[in-house]
């Protein structure tokens, strides 16, 4: 839902990042308001899962320029842990598997880390079991998994599901989806979707990166952004996802082609 | 400090002799042992670096511990009340852990014939009888724990000891007669200088079954010298899960023999080194007969300037046909001053055997720990997460006594 007046939550300026010593991202631009939902397509290698990786904290890579800020606050500064707690949420797309730590106690320890940073008291061991067994709901989530190791040996519908678990307890003000759709098949994409659907509302916001319309037939966005060569290269509404299934991504290469042509020339016509 | 242990002082054995001239004489039921074992001591070099199974454990350092045999039990420490079916003994080196205890069904001491006979069969069996820690503790040990389980019976034991400022030699012998079980927890406390040795041989009859769950926490002025020798006959199994930590230095031995086969060996390791500790497990397997399992993990946590050996011997000779075993060192080095060394052992002379080995060693992995912290859990808490799920594999072996003994809490701090 686009309201002009709601609050900022996240303001992305100019920003550039590199893992190691290739520059993935070149420039990105992003305003996102509380109550939106907004999708970030492009094809693989475009930087989307660099955006994300870099709003999350990722160790791999580093902001080279730009900012990024969060309720107004400068978010790149912040450890991971200490985005989480204030409300970041990064969806990853391949959730790692982590034997020998159980999933109950994974969600109840990082429960009480971003309910301790909300001013809310620690939840026990009962009380979290019964937060968590009404959570299971929003994903259709079988209790068994609470009893196994992180995300070990679950299907790649399963570990989604534990993905969008990890969000309704958390309860974050921006959800970064990091194709949350890849690897799904149509039940389980439907299950994810409601999820995502149920968990947004007027006051926090998701960005959902993805390849494909399909996850866009289940959730609405309000803006559209596609990404070519690390930054956005055209924003639009929900028909712009739609022109891209039509299309394909040719166009963009097009697009981005003339683009670079003219920033080649503008020196020399300067000079 | 830790520091202090790693640095030897002086000619190796010096302190040998003087050593050996003042303890007090000879006396009570292993006055016979003590003998050959200080005679021993005498004529044997301490093992020294030039050997290939001390390579990286110097023994020099015991030079710099108290190593009066201990005169009086060092206080206990609180630890839950024992279970109901659990019979819990305070094994102090001093005192009779059986007085005025009512031992329940189906275990008896040996009689002094009966102790005559087995003492040293085992250590002997396994190839062990002369190890200068076994005479070690030969040479000082006043008592010996002797007991019998009984045809058919089923016993839980729990066995504490704790070390006061000095050597606590322990010594331990078990006859476990055909399908008898035992479950066996064994704790060993240090929390000051000295020198805790422990020689334990039990003797599976056909079909009996041994679980033993050791649990050693140390100080790290502290040494731990465990020879743990175990001979199994047909149909019998072991399960034998060590877990170490907080000794500046640990050597243990664990030596089975599956008499003629056809037995199942479990065998689960784990220790942690930090500051300047050494952890070192030499385990020796022997198969004597056709078709015999192993089933082998050992683990090691390393951090600080730790050190951590593992050497796992196999030894399939041509009547171990169709043997089955599966020995895997897992290591995870947490420090670029840590060390670890890690080494199976394989001679496979049978010609139809499974006989599988590998080793790992790694630090924790970036993608994990940045999972747990992108959930808000801070970098220290989600590498605790990650080490204790490391360990948890093992300690999830222990039977419960030893484990409860053993919080991860404190498993995990001695190993800070």
């Amino acid at each position: 839902m686009i309201r002009p007046d709601a609050p900022v939550l996240l303001e992305i300026r100019d920003l550039e990042a590199r893992v190691e010593d290739k520059a993935i991202l070149k420039g990105v631009n992003l305003t996102v308001r509380a109550g939106e939902i907004h999708a970030v397509m492009g094809r693989n290698g475009s930087g989307k899962s660099t955006l994300s990786k870099v709003l999350a904290g990722h160790p791999a890579y580093t902001v080279t320029a730009g900012s990024v800020t969060y309720r107004g606050d400068n978010l790149l500064e912040l450890d991971p842990e200490q985005r989480a707690r204030i409300g970041v949420f990064l969806g990853f797309q391949y959730p790692v598997e982590i034997p020998g730590v159980s999933n109950l106690e994974f969600l109840r320890v990082a429960t009480n880390a971003r309910r301790a940073e909300q001013g809310h008291e620690e939840l026990d061991t009962f009380a979290f079991e019964d937060l968590v067994r009404e959570r299971l709901q929003v994903v259709q989530m079988d209790p068994a998994f609470l009893e196994r190791s992180v995300n070990e040996g679950f299907s790649g519908g399963e570990k989604k599901r534990n993905e969008i678990l990890q969000m309704a307890l958390l309860d974050p003000l921006v959800a970064i989806l990091d194709e949350t759709d890849s690897g799904l098949d149509i039940d389980a994409l439907r299950i994810v979707a409601g999820g995502v659907n149920q968990l947004a509302n007027a006051d926090n916001a998701t960005l959902l990166i993805t390849h494909y319309q399909r996850l866009l037939d289940a959730i609405t966005p309000d803006y559209v952004h596609v990404m070519a060569a690390g930054r956005i290269l055209r924003t639009g509404g929900k028909e712009l996802a739609l022109e891209l299934e039509q299309r394909g991504y040719d166009w963009v290469d097009q697009e981005l082609a003339a683009l670079e042509a003219a920033q080649t020339r503008t020196p020399a016509e300067v000079a | 400090m830790g520091a202090s242990l790693a640095a030897p002082a002086g000619r190796a054995s010096a302190w040998l002799t003087p050593w050996l001239a003042q303890l007090p004489p000879p006396a009570g039921e292993l006055a016979a042992v003590q003998q050959r074992g200080r005679r021993a001591l005498a004529e044997q070099p301490l093992p020294s670096a030039r050997e290939e199974a001390w390579r990286f454990t110097d023994l020099s350092l015991l030079a710099q511990l108290p190593l009066q045999p201990a005169s009086s039990a060092a206080p206990l420490p609180t630890l839950p009340p024992a279970e109901p079916d659990v019979l819990r003994l305070h094994l102090d080196g001093c005192g009779d852990p059986l007085a005025g205890l009512d031992l329940p069904d189906g275990l008896q001491p040996l009689s002094a014939a009966e102790l005559a006979q087995g003492l040293g069969h085992t250590l002997a069996a396994t190839g062990c009888e002369h190890h200068w820690s076994v005479e070690l503790n030969h040479a000082t040990a006043g008592r010996v724990l002797a007991l019998r389980v009984a045809s058919r019976a089923r016993v839980r034991l729990e066995l504490v000891s704790t070390q006061p400022a000095a050597l606590l030699p322990l010594r331990v012998l078990l006859v476990l007669e055909e399908k008898a079980q035992l479950e066996l927890s064994q704790v060993l406390l240090a929390q000051q200088a000295g020198l805790t040795s422990l020689v334990l041989e039990a003797h599976l009859a056909r079909s009996a079954r041994l679980e033993h769950g050791l649990v050693a926490l140390g100080h790290p002025d502290a040494a731990l010298l465990g020879q743990i020798a175990l001979e199994q006959e047909p149909e019998s199994a072991v399960a034998l899960t060590s877990v170490s930590a907080g000794w500046g230095l640990a050597r243990l031995e664990p030596r089975l023999l599956q008499v003629d086969g056809q037995a199942q060996s479990t065998l689960r390791g784990l220790q942690l080194v930090d500051d300047h500790q050494i952890a070192d497990t030499h385990s020796h397997v022997q198969f004597g007969g056709p078709e015999g399992q192993l089933d082998q993990l050992h683990k090691a946590v390393a951090a600080g300037q730790g050190r951590s050996v593992f050497n796992g011997a196999v030894r399939v000779p041509r009547a171990a046909q169709r043997t089955n075993a599966a020995q895997l060192s897992r290591n995870l080095l947490l420090s670029d001053r840590a060390r670890i060394d890690t080494k199976p052992e394989l001679e496979i002379v049978a010609d139809d055997v499974k006989c599988a080995h590998g080793a790992t060693v790694s630090s924790l992995q970036t993608d994990e720990l940045f999972y747990l912290q992108s959930r808000g859990i801070d970098a220290d808490q989600a590498a605790g997460l990650l080490k204790r799920a490391f360990c948890e594999e093992v300690l999830r072996q222990l039977p419960t006594p030893a484990r409860s003994s053993c919080p991860l809490e404190r498993l995990l701090l001695e190993a800070r």
